[in-house]
């Protein structure tokens, strides 16, 4: 077996883990602690299960929201019962223009979308509407966002089955200035 | 609180919060936190402790399941009461409120409370996925899963309600209003970041002191707008702990035990699309037109916090937190959401945040920072240096703001630190808040000296 690296940062040990599969760290307590590359993957078989018709509606061009069958709050991010009342909710379709509620650019994120930075993240207002949709806005700079903006839907092709299958891309063209 | 038993903390010990401890591992990071904490309580033995209750916050950073059971093993706890608690974020200050009930209840005369996180094990981008999980899978986290987005769509809202809509009122265009007063709420939330690393200078156990500059503050790069880095808490490793016990035994193994005086707990959506625009739950001395026309709580405040500060007010008889408390150690994993706090747990009214920084009202007196600070003192918020320059190991931070709040009304910080920079001197009432998952979980404790 080859010998193992000693290092005395951590951050090498990281690096010659990731490389060889295990390092020597020489830390400043005077011991050496041994760090191996433990890897973990998983797919899971995840069911939307109650969500479905969202994911579904995506592929074919709509966002859909619930509404609640008794009280007739309405939901832009759907849920099959009422938080409010407890009742069931049923389907309807939410306009594909609306507003930006809030909104931020990410120029760091989770590894798993890190290649993407940086994206806007938005949380879209509807009319008529009691909740938001956070979803990417896309084709705007920092400067030329601003809470009130119009933005509409662009529907991904073919879809992934993912909500990110939805994105909002601004309505008008962005002012100079 | 009627029906329940006084419960006191007797002792505390904290690991210093690092990047990474490769030296240890979980289960000896919190020994050594642990035998810190019974040196101070001499006549308390192992054999003493009836019961544990032991958070950690993700099971991905573990990569151990039942990582509690390995802690109860290892500090020789077998075969008594344990268990684990987790409550995203708020895990620390959860596991307090959960040693507090278990001796309140009559069930334990003393309960050991434990935590600790190892965020090293993996990349800081991978961890942040990690902790990303922690919002809706199905909605939230494909859209670009990361928390300092989140906070960041929440402060921008913030500011719209807040500096928009009244300091920036007289400002006709709407984007350049906008843009204004977000200028004006980074200069704040900077001076936040300032307050917190400077603190943090005279804690040994911070894992990010620095003599912070405004000017530095600010120029920092951008990572999720307007949160730039020194205004965003980091991951950790980390263990903390906390003995409790009961009236009965508290006086047996300490002389200055400290009183848990009020326990509040507080809930919202977990997604903040779903967070509902109705009316602000009032403290006593605010009125409904003090927010006429204020759609609450929106993304822009925590209806958790506020939900939590009152429940504990309530059972801690708190009338008026600012005169009242003397210090508080709240949740600063963003500059943002220590602003936010401020007005849910009744430091200001909504919207006067900004303000109550700008005047220094948090800041502590003897400590330079290089600010102008009319009010400096009026009640110091987390002269620790906070999560953002002591670290965030999740599970054993709101344990970490109890040990160092018991220390505070100990008026030990003295022999703790090493120094009595932090000692708010007199300091006989704090108020430690933990938080999680966009604000869908926040607790509020209330310790008092005894």
């Amino acid at each position: 077996m080859a010998q193992l690296k000693k290092l005395a940062r951590f951050r090498d040990v990281m690096k010659e883990v990731n490389a060889k599969g295990a390092a020597l760290y020489k830390n400043p307590v005077g011991t050496e602690d041994l760090v191996i590359l433990s890897p973990y993957a998983i797919n899971y078989i995840h069911s939307y299960a109650e969500d479905s018709p969202f994911f579904l509606g995506l592929a074919r061009g709509k966002i859909m929201g619930s509404e609640c069958k008794a009280c007739h709050y309405r939901y832009a991010t759907p849920r099959s019962h009422c938080m409010n009342c407890g009742a069931e909710t049923e389907w309807f379709t939410l306009p594909n223009e609306g507003r930006v509620h809030s909104w931020t650019t990410c120029y760091y994120g989770g590894e798993e979308f890190l290649k993407e930075t940086p994206f806007n993240l938005a949380l879209v207002e509807f009319d008529g509407v009691d909740t938001l949709l956070l979803a990417r806005l896309k084709g705007a700079k920092e400067a030329d966002m601003f809470i009130g903006m119009k933005v509409k839907a662009v529907f991904r092709r073919p879809p992934r089955y993912l909500v990110s299958d939805v994105h909002f891309v601004p309505s008008e063209k962005p002012r100079k200035n | 609180m009627p029906g329940q038993r006084k419960v006191y903390m007797i002792s505390g010990g904290v690991t210093k919060f690092a990047k990474a401890h490769p030296d240890m591992d979980f289960r000896l990071m919190v020994k050594r936190a642990f035998d810190y904490a019974m040196k101070d309580v001499p006549d308390l033995k192992t054999s003493g402790i009836e019961s544990s209750r032991i958070s950690y916050f993700s099971d991905h950073f573990a990569r151990q399941l039942k990582a509690a059971s390995m802690v109860q093993d290892y500090l020789g706890l077998n075969p008594k009461d344990s268990r684990r608690i987790e409550w995203g974020g708020a895990t620390g200050g959860q596991a307090i409120q959960a040693g507090w009930e278990t001796v309140a209840s009559g069930r334990n005369e003393v309960c050991l409370v434990a935590g600790f996180e190892t965020m090293s094990h993996v990349e800081t981008w991978k961890g942040n996925e990690f902790i990303a999980l922690a919002s809706d899978t199905n909605f939230d986290y494909p859209v670009g899963g990361f928390y300092t987005g989140y906070y960041a769509l929440m402060v921008q809202r913030h500011i719209y309600e807040y500096l928009r809509k009244t300091k920036f009122a007289h400002v006709k265009d709407e984007r350049k209003a906008q843009r204004e007063a977000t200028q004006e709420a980074k200069r704040i939330m900077a001076m936040v970041s300032v307050k917190n690393h400077i603190n943090a200078n005279h804690n040994p156990y911070s894992q990010y002191p620095e003599k912070l500059s405004m000017k530095e503050a600010l120029g920092r790069e951008m990572v999720a707008y307007p949160l730039n880095r020194p205004m965003i808490c980091t991951m950790s490793d980390g263990a903390a702990v906390a003995i409790l016990a009961s009236e009965d035994v508290a006086f047996k193994y300490t002389d200055h035990p400290v009183l848990i005086k009020g326990v509040g707990c507080g809930t919202d959506t977990m997604r903040l699309a779903d967070r509902p625009h109705g009316s602000v739950p009032l403290f006593r001395w605010e009125k409904a037109e003090d927010y006429s026309g204020l759609r609450y709580p929106g993304v822009h405040s925590f209806r958790a916090g506020r939900a939590a500060a009152l429940e504990a007010y309530k059972n801690a008889g708190i009338s008026d937190p600012k005169k009242e408390l003397d210090f508080v150690e709240l949740h600063d994993a963003y500059a943002s959401s220590e602003i936010q706090t401020y007005e849910d747990i009744g430091l200001c009214r909504y919207g006067e945040g900004y303000d109550f920084v700008d005047q220094g009202h948090p800041f502590l007196e003897g400590i330079e920072y290089g600010l102008d600070l009319p009010h400096r003192g009026t009640i110091p918020v987390n002269p620790s240096g906070g999560l953002i320059a002591c670290g965030h190991p999740v599970g054993a931070t709101g344990i970490m703001q109890g040990v160092f709040a018991f220390w505070q009304l100990q008026g030990s910080i003295q022999k703790h630190f090493g120094n009595d920079k932090l000692q708010i001197k007199g300091a006989e009432r704090g108020l430690i808040h933990s938080h999680a998952g966009t604000g869908s979980s926040v607790t509020v404790t209330i310790m008092e000296r005894a």
